[in-house]
């Protein structure tokens, strides 16, 4: 389970993350909008799979559906999801190269994009947006930049000698 | 001490049981609307402090520029506010007589008189929401005795209504959301119909329209009240399409919502036939009938 230490750091870059993605852009940059909460997620899972795992996922992806007033449950299924994946594998995707790293979240976004679509598409909310990979790929192609920042803090607040 | 492999079984259960858990979560709340508290509740004590945040830059940039803006231009605005002041007076005197003139009109025919509805101005909130609906996050909640399915409008038309209610915001669903509809009437000749939302804030699609409807292309839409929600007669959008398909049996009406949907900073809360549950809290409760006349 997630202790107060690790808490005191995952809480903050998470929050800073739903604030992201509920930050106002400009209706031609909304299609680009990374989702934020998925790509941090993924990081902790990753780092520390031993406290942040599925029930994190879930709490932050209740938290995502209240901020953005989609379908309660919606965002934290694609979360549990991606997450349970990222457990699954963790040992595997650590290894990799950033850029293969990069390419993994891709995969991984788009599973999740692709849960809350068939989600709306099942309560009749057609997507009228054609481009619905667009996301993933800003997500992945932020992926290095932000997996060297968060291991940064990670460091900084020394939370796990090892990796 | 790290372990090399997680328990794996009590992994998968765990997840199983969250997946299990959303999808349950989604029937109750989509299905239900059992679920309105909790979201009050997550939204007033986590969601707001972080909407909150986001508007701030916001909120310091239009304070910045009303205080850095020189005395010269404020001197300006003022009196251009005090020349349209004048103006709406004038009108607004017309209107007045008018007003009587309708009442007593609507009394000889034993209609019900239009009364005012009370109103409150709120502020959007700049937070984005999801991208497949349309929806807005006002400065208004439940301690402004904010009801769920009050109608919103700004100053050129019907904007939405509330969905969701938290103490101190409240999450509207604009009329252009895929999976709302406001009942209108075609101001010119009475014809009654219903607009859905596209999706696309500036498209409503007019439904069950006869090919032989009485309705052209600039045509006001209002709403008429039906359904009892939106207040009668406030305008709605206007028409810009109209197609009649052979082989089809009915007309496709596209219209362009009045209200900036995308735009507006402000808007007004109208209360129109509040809940009556909350007893007491409300002045004219229950309106009698309006606009079912025919």
């Amino acid at each position: 389970m997630i202790t107060t230490r690790c808490a005191q750091v995952v809480i903050p870059t998470m929050a800073v993350a739903l604030m992201l993605s509920i930050l106002p852009l400009p209706e031609w940059a909304q299609m680009f909008r990374p989702d934020w909460v998925a790509l941090v997620l993924i990081y902790w899972v990753m780092a520390m799979p031993e406290r942040v795992g599925v029930t994190v996922a879930w709490v932050f992806g209740l938290l995502l559906d209240v901020a953005q007033g989609s379908i309660l449950g919606q965002h934290a299924l694609g979360l549990v999801v991606i997450s349970y994946i990222v457990l699954m594998q963790y040992s595997r995707i650590r290894v990799f190269s950033l850029l293969q790293q990069a390419i993994v979240v891709f995969f991984l976004l788009l599973i999740k994009q692709l849960l809350v679509l068939w989600v709306n598409g099942i309560i009749g909310l057609s997507p009228s947006i054609g481009s619905y990979f667009i996301p993933s790929l800003v997500g992945a192609a932020l992926w290095p930049w932000l997996f060297l920042s968060l291991r940064n803090i990670r460091r900084k607040f020394t939370l796990t000698k090892h990796y | 001490m790290q372990p090399l492999f997680l328990r794996g079984p009590s992994i998968t259960l765990r997840a199983i049981i969250l997946i299990a858990l959303s999808i349950g979560i989604m029937i109750a709340d989509h299905r239900w609307h059992h679920l309105e508290k909790v979201r009050g509740v997550i939204e007033s004590y986590v969601i707001y402090p972080l909407r909150y945040t986001v508007n701030l830059p916001v909120s310091f940039f239009d304070w910045m520029d009303k205080s850095l803006s020189s005395h010269q231009a404020l001197l300006e605005e003022n009196q251009q506010y005090q020349k349209a002041q004048l103006r709406y007076r004038v009108q607004l005197q017309k209107l007045s007589v008018l007003e009587k003139e309708n009442e007593r009109l609507r009394y000889m025919l034993s209609a019900s008189p239009k009364v005012g509805e009370p109103v409150l101005v709120a502020e959007l909130l700049s937070v984005d929401q999801d991208p497949y609906r349309q929806q807005v996050v006002l400065n208004k909640g439940r301690k402004d005795k904010v009801y769920i399915g009050q109608p919103i409008i700004d100053a050129w038309g019907v904007m939405g209504q509330i969905i969701y209610l938290a103490d101190s915001s409240s999450t509207a669903m604009l009329i252009s959301d895929p999976s709302h509809a406001i009942p209108v009437q075609v101001n010119r000749s009475g014809l009654r119909s219903t607009a859905f939302g596209t999706g696309n804030a500036s498209e409503l699609e007019l439904r069950y329209i006869p090919h032989n409807a009485d309705i052209q292309i600039g045509d006001l839409i209002v709403a008429s009240g039906l359904g009892q929600r939106f207040p009668p007669n406030y305008p709605v959008a206007r028409i810009v399409k109209i197609e009649r398909p052979v082989g089809e049996a009915f007309a496709t009406v596209l219209a362009e919502p009045l209200a900036h949907l995308d735009k507006s900073r402000e808007v007004l809360l109208v209360w129109h036939n509040p809940p009556v549950d909350d007893a007491g809290s409300k002045k004219n409760a229950k309106q009698p009938e309006q606009g079912a006349s025919k």
